[in-house]
């Protein structure tokens, strides 16, 4: 029997991350999933709810000005994670963001992206950015999975350093289809329409919250 | 007999029966080919698999100590009050007092059950907590609901801290002519609340005529077969205990009746807190949780401490 990493291991301790498949099941076909961004534990939760074969084929897409500067969170991002860094401040405004996830794609690894591009620290996401769309034109035989991550928010909220303990619930859905000639504005509407369907499918009643 | 001699004996025997149970349990699962027989071998299997948690509770707690014990319930409350507070209506402008709640309150508590001050580990939560939450609440300036949110916490704290803590609080008890053994009085608790839970739920199967309303895997003839069963074997397992068997008998009916009225009670509370069906194959963790599997011990336990305490402590 392997022993579970020991960030896997802190996520669930932390928040469970107890995945749920609705729409879909964790196989091994190319994927890229796109989730709700609302907390700094996101990336880490959405991976660690992943099964461990698939855990070895995903790489999380994670902001180069955060997970980037050295120390132990790039050690943890790099060597744990084995993350994509995207260069979301285009330092080198020649170069396309997007290239570093392509070369990922390209080697058959999955992608774990938040198209919103930010953290959004409520129960519901904001604006999708148009990264998402191209990738889904470049390689229209990657499946595009949503996902809606549950009470994050409310673990580590927008300045805190420490995560509290709630128990969260990751739900995918269903591959989005692609559809022929479909402008970029409503393919990304539609796409957060998928996760906030997700998010209205919280087994507890109260979800006002 | 003297401590090992004993610790052995009563290892031997729950292994056995444990063993028994498993082998009976994988075997009903397997076989089983309706909906409800599958649902019932998988509430089943379910609470055998605490009786194993109990044999690693007592051989833990032989081995390393009460201090272990205690260690071992903290982790049980964090386990069960992360549930509670997935399910309240807490928001991101309660943070510190969830951080309270986790990191300070759970280890404060247990350190006082550990240490064995009695008179502050009473009145902690129902008193000091009681006051500093809504305060470390109302100080966020998030008005919306707070009542609902405070009041939601504190009982998420008292049952799942405070009442929890009263388990290993038993094994710290000081009884005159029983020393030493607190682990096993602790282990009497336990057993007969699990049996009170395992005896109904099989014994609901021969006499399931009205099932329960807020337990559809039991039935009320199984529940009073159960809680009989795990009188009689209460009162047999008067050996272990500083009781005499008629004392004995009456402290199994004190802990069966206390944890029937907790899985009641809980079940109310999980209901009321929008966990829709608990039979429902749902995914969601309070129904294969922590939570679930505590209940009928939340409330047992601070009877059976405060009566033990009452009669027959030094």
């Amino acid at each position: 029997m392997k022993f579970l990493p020991p960030l896997v291991w802190l996520a669930r301790l932390l928040v469970g991350a107890y995945p749920r498949w609705i729409g879909c099941s964790p196989t091994a076909a190319q994927r890229i999933y796109f989730a709700n961004h609302s907390s700094h534990m996101d990336t880490l939760v959405l991976w660690a709810s992943l099964p461990a074969a698939l855990r070895a084929n995903t790489r999380p897409v994670a902001a180069r000005d955060y997970w980037g500067r050295g120390g132990l969170r790039q050690k943890i991002a790099e060597e744990e994670l084995n993350v994509v860094l995207i260069d979301r401040a285009r330092e080198d405004s020649s170069a396309d963001p997007l290239d570093p996830l392509r070369a990922a794609l390209d080697h058959g690894f999955s992608l774990i992206i938040f198209p919103e591009g930010t953290r959004t620290p409520q129960p519901l996401p904001g604006p999708f950015k148009s990264g998402l769309y191209r990738l889904a034109q470049e390689f229209p035989q990657v499946e595009l999975i949503p996902v809606y991550l549950d009470n994050l928010h409310r673990s580590m909220p927008k300045g805190a350093l420490l995560p509290v303990p709630i128990i969260s619930t990751l739900r995918f859905g269903a591959p989005l289809a692609r559809i022929e000639g479909e402008s970029r504005e409503a393919f990304l509407e539609r796409a957060r329409a998928a996760v906030i369907a997700l998010a209205a499918e919280r087994p507890q009643a109260e979800a006002a919250t | 007999m003297r401590g090992t001699q004993l610790f052995l004996a009563v290892m031997a025997a729950m292994l056995l029966v444990f063993g028994i149970g498993t082998a009976i349990g994988n075997r009903i699962a397997a076989r089983a080919r309706e909906q409800d027989r599958i649902a019932w071998a998988r509430q089943l299997n379910l609470r055998i698999r605490v009786g194993w948690v109990l044999v690693l509770l007592f051989a833990a707690g032989f081995a390393l100590g009460e201090a272990a014990l205690a260690v071992l319930f903290a982790a049980a409350s964090f386990f069960a009050l992360r549930e509670f507070v997935a399910l309240t209506p807490i928001r991101a402008s309660d943070y510190w007092a969830l951080v309270l709640a986790f990191y300070v309150v759970i280890p404060l508590q247990y350190l006082l059950v550990a240490g064995g001050s009695f008179a502050l580990f009473t009145v902690f939560i129902p008193v000091y907590l009681f006051l500093l939450l809504p305060v470390l609440m109302a100080i966020a300036q998030d008005t919306e609901r707070y009542l609902d949110r405070v009041a939601k916490m504190q009982w998420g704290m008292m049952i799942c801290v405070f009442c929890v803590s009263h388990a290993p609080a038993v094994a710290r008890l000081s009884l005159p002519g029983y020393d030493d053994r607190g682990w096993l009085l602790l282990l009497y608790l336990l057993l007969v609340v699990f049996l009170a839970d395992l005896l109904a739920v099989v014994a609901s199967v021969f006499w399931g005529r009205t099932p329960l309303r807020w337990d559809p895997t039991k039935s009320r003839e199984g529940v009073l077969a159960g809680a009989i069963g795990a009188v009689v074997v209460g009162t047999l397992l008067w050996g272990i205990t500083p009781f005499r068997i008629w004392q004995s008998t009456l402290m199994s009916m004190a802990i069966v009746g206390a944890s029937l009225l907790g899985s009641v009670v809980l079940t109310a509370v999980e209901r009321s807190l929008g966990v829709r069906d608990l039979t429902l194959e749902s995914g969601v963790p309070l129904v294969h949780g922590v939570l679930g599997r505590i209940e009928g011990l939340a409330f047992a336990a601070p009877v059976f401490f405060h009566l033990t305490l009452y009669f027959f402590a030094a």
